[in-house]
């Protein structure tokens, strides 16, 4: 039991700081990918290719003066990031990282907890993680910052039932709601992306809206918004909501590829898994995850850099209009076609 | 009455399903900057690398001295009636006894200075000047944090005598033809312009 | 006492404060955030009877949903002291009534209640996914799509509500 405590409480430790060393190298990697796409070097200044640079964007943040606006609420405005921050670092939790490590008699799974509603675990972090960003905006009480507030919260309300019905569709394909399981049951076939090929669009559409990513970052539309719901922050609160973004980016495509990409399952596994040791597998799992999530990131950054932002009317219409519709015919195909082919 | 033939009609067409559905664009999109991801970059290294200029680049004046070393600025002020930003002023001197080898003219500008901020580097100063004194170099006018340090004044615009600028490059014998052409309007003083406008009359 | 009869007490503490703090606060945007923890609150005990499925709902359409949107109304309407309209106390009369009335039917149904079965419902699975499924989908499958029906109904109306006459 001790045993137990102790490793989960390293794993946590260890998914957390693999959380927050991605964000910030995330913060690099995109000023690089956006330099790439537009023929530029980007930042190189800071150690050996600019490394370094987030390490000095981050002593930046500490050391900038911290601006409270007196006309706002002081506790709420500063509750505001910090929700932005915890509801971000929550969904890391579900996360099957890999298979199991064993050592001795024990096996060790690399997944802090598998509950057996986990995709309902995220929705429920994710519906949550509106509350900093709005929360911020009305307590900076500013216009812009309201603003972009209100942008947020319809935004998220409208993807996430999109979303949702998006995930409908996988579950009915596969039969659970734990994320541990549905990885596992892609291992050395199809992953469910081939079943799903609609239902894995949407989420992804859906996925680069509920972080405010382009070409949805309307809450923090610059051109109308000046920043957004972030105006009237300064210093590491600032920080705070811009980490939050990039972990979010980490988590979503971390969920994206669990979900449909197979997770930590190596392509063509079956082939090679008799001739290697479990635990050699379970390091090789994953770094595969890891790379699938890297990839992952990339092309939030990839999409960010060629599509221009949407118009909030063409948000809406997308978000309702299209997807949902289209998030229901497909819940009503996989239907069919499970009917068809005896599955139910 | 059409001059070219660039013109375009623009018509709202009614666009394909393909059209609609906007993924197609998006992947064009995409792949367009997938290939930008991989072409050498476009920029340089600023201070380290610098990129070549061009011979006529046009930046920080220079007021040259001829050979003896002598100011070949005369203050005739047709620099000045050139600017179309109005950014240089002068004052004019005499010459005095035993100063001719500082000044080769008897007149020459005891003050004269050249305002960086309203200068647009034309180079309309260059074309006018009758006495090959001023002109454009590749040097770049630096930054400062004070307005008054940008109007530049004789200690900043006429040349070391020990490091003379080089403006061969961009006196060509195009441009030196240019400047003696008589017939073009700024290089015209008001006696040559009154000689043309009476040989018009008598035709 | 067991960590969950604790656990139970501290969320009873929290749900009751918060909801109190909801009626008593003066700014509307701070009663909703109040609401927002009671109803946190609330999943908690959800949470304690070992029904996850309902513990994830509450937080999925309560807080995530049903409150957004609360708060968003609020923020976009701006409520506060210097535009609030005096009210009449009429409504304040009517309302404290029925609050009153609901009071007394709660009280006396936990009266009527038999306490003996509390202990048995929390050792049960019964707030689990699979068996809350199968109860909703096989006892109670009517019910269940007449609802859904309702809900039909309330999404007509509201487009029906939102259109403009067309003349």
């Amino acid at each position: 039991m001790l045993v137990f405590v102790i490793y989960k409480i390293i794993l946590v430790l260890v998914v957390f700081a693999i959380s927050l060393g991605v964000a910030a190298y995330s913060t690099y990697a995109e000023r690089k990918v956006a330099a790439f796409m537009q023929d530029r070097v980007g930042p190189d200044r800071a150690g050996p290719f600019g490394l370094l640079q987030p390490l000095a964007d981050g002593l930046k943040m500490f050391m900038k003066e911290e601006i409270i606006p007196t006309v706002s609420n002081k506790f709420l405005f500063i509750l505001g990031p910090s929700l932005a921050m915890l509801t971000a670092l929550m969904a890391g939790v579900i996360i099957p990282w890999g298979g199991n490590i064993t050592m001795g008699n024990t096996s060790f799974p690399l997944q802090i907890t598998d509950i057996n509603i986990g995709i309902l675990y995220v929705f429920g972090v994710v519906s949550f993680g509106v509350y900093g960003i709005m929360i911020g905006g009305w307590a900076s009480n500013n216009k812009y910052s309201l603003l972009g507030a209100l942008r947020a919260s319809s935004q998220m309300i409208s993807y996430e039932i999109a979303m949702g019905l998006a995930i409908v569709a996988l579950v009915m394909t596969t039969g659970t709601l734990s994320l541990g399981e549905i990885v596992a049951q892609q291992s050395g076939t199809w992953f469910n992306f081939v079943y799903q090929p609609l239902g894995c669009l949407i989420f992804i559409i859906c996925a680069f809206a509920e972080t405010n990513r382009a070409p949805f970052d309307l809450p923090e539309c610059e051109t109308e918004l000046v920043g957004g719901y972030h105006t009237e922050y300064s210093s590491m609160k600032l920080g705070f909501y811009l980490f939050a973004e990039y972990i979010n980016m980490f988590i979503s495509s971390a969920i994206i590829v669990s979900l449909y990409f197979g997770g930590y399952n190596l392509p063509f596994q079956n082939l090679i898994t008799q001739y290697i040791d479990g635990n050699v597998l379970s390091i090789l799992q994953f770094l595969c995850f890891f790379t699938k999530v890297l990839m992952g990131i990339f092309f939030f950054m990839w999409v960010r850099w060629t599509i221009p932002r949407f118009r909030y009317d063409q948000l809406m219409n997308l978000g309702w209009k299209i997807l949902i519709p289209l998030a229901i015919f497909n819940i009503l195909a996989t239907g069919v076609m499970m009917y068809a082919l005896g599955k139910v | 009455m059409q001059l070219t033939n660039r013109k375009k009609v623009v018509v709202k067409k009614e666009m394909s399903l393909a059209e609609k559905l906007y993924l197609p664009a998006i992947t064009n999109g995409m792949v367009i900057t997938l290939k930008h991801f991989f072409k050498k970059s476009a920029t340089v290294k600023y201070p380290e690398v610098k990129r070549e200029l061009s011979g006529t680049y046009r930046g920080q004046h220079v007021l040259k001295r001829d050979e003896q070393g002598a100011e070949r600025c005369t203050a005739c002020g047709l620099c000045a009636v050139a600017c179309p930003a109005e950014a240089i002023t002068m004052e004019a001197g005499e010459r005095k006894k035993g100063e001719e080898n500082l000044y080769r003219e008897e007149k020459y500008a005891v003050i004269y200075e050249i305002n960086m901020l309203r200068c647009i580097f034309c180079g309309l100063c260059e074309e006018a000047c009758p006495k090959e004194a001023i002109f454009l170099t590749d040097r770049i006018v630096p930054t400062d944090l004070k307005r008054d340090e940008f109007i530049y004044g004789k200690d900043k615009l006429v040349e070391d005598i020990k490091q003379p600028v080089d403006v061969t490059k961009r006196q060509t014998q195009n441009v030196l033809d240019f400047k003696k052409d008589k017939t073009k309007g700024h290089n015209q003083t008001w006696a040559d312009k009154q000689k043309l406008l009476s040989d018009k009359k008598h035709h | 006492m067991p960590l969950s009869q604790y656990l139970f007490f501290f969320l009873s503490f929290v749900a009751v404060l918060s909801a109190l703090l909801v009626i008593l606060d003066k700014n509307p945007v701070h009663s909703v955030l109040y609401l927002i923890i009671t109803f946190f609150s609330i999943a908690g005990h959800f949470l304690l009877l070992n029904a996850n499925f309902l513990f994830i709902v509450q937080i999925i359409v309560y807080t995530g949903a049903i409150m957004v949107l609360f708060l968003y109304v609020i923020m976009m309407l701006n409520l506060n002291k210097e535009i609030e309209p005096h009210k009449k106390n009429i409504p304040k009369v009517a309302a404290a009534i029925s609050a009153g009335i609901f009071l007394m039917s709660l009280i006396a149904l936990l009266k009527g209640a038999d306490v003996n079965l509390l202990p048995a419902a929390r050792n049960s699975n019964i707030g689990l996914l699979e068996n809350l499924g199968n109860v909703l989908f096989k006892e109670y499958m009517l019910p269940f799509e007449i609802s859904s029906l309702l809900f039909l109904g309330a999404m007509v109306g509201a487009v029906f509500l939102s259109k403009k006459e067309i003349n």
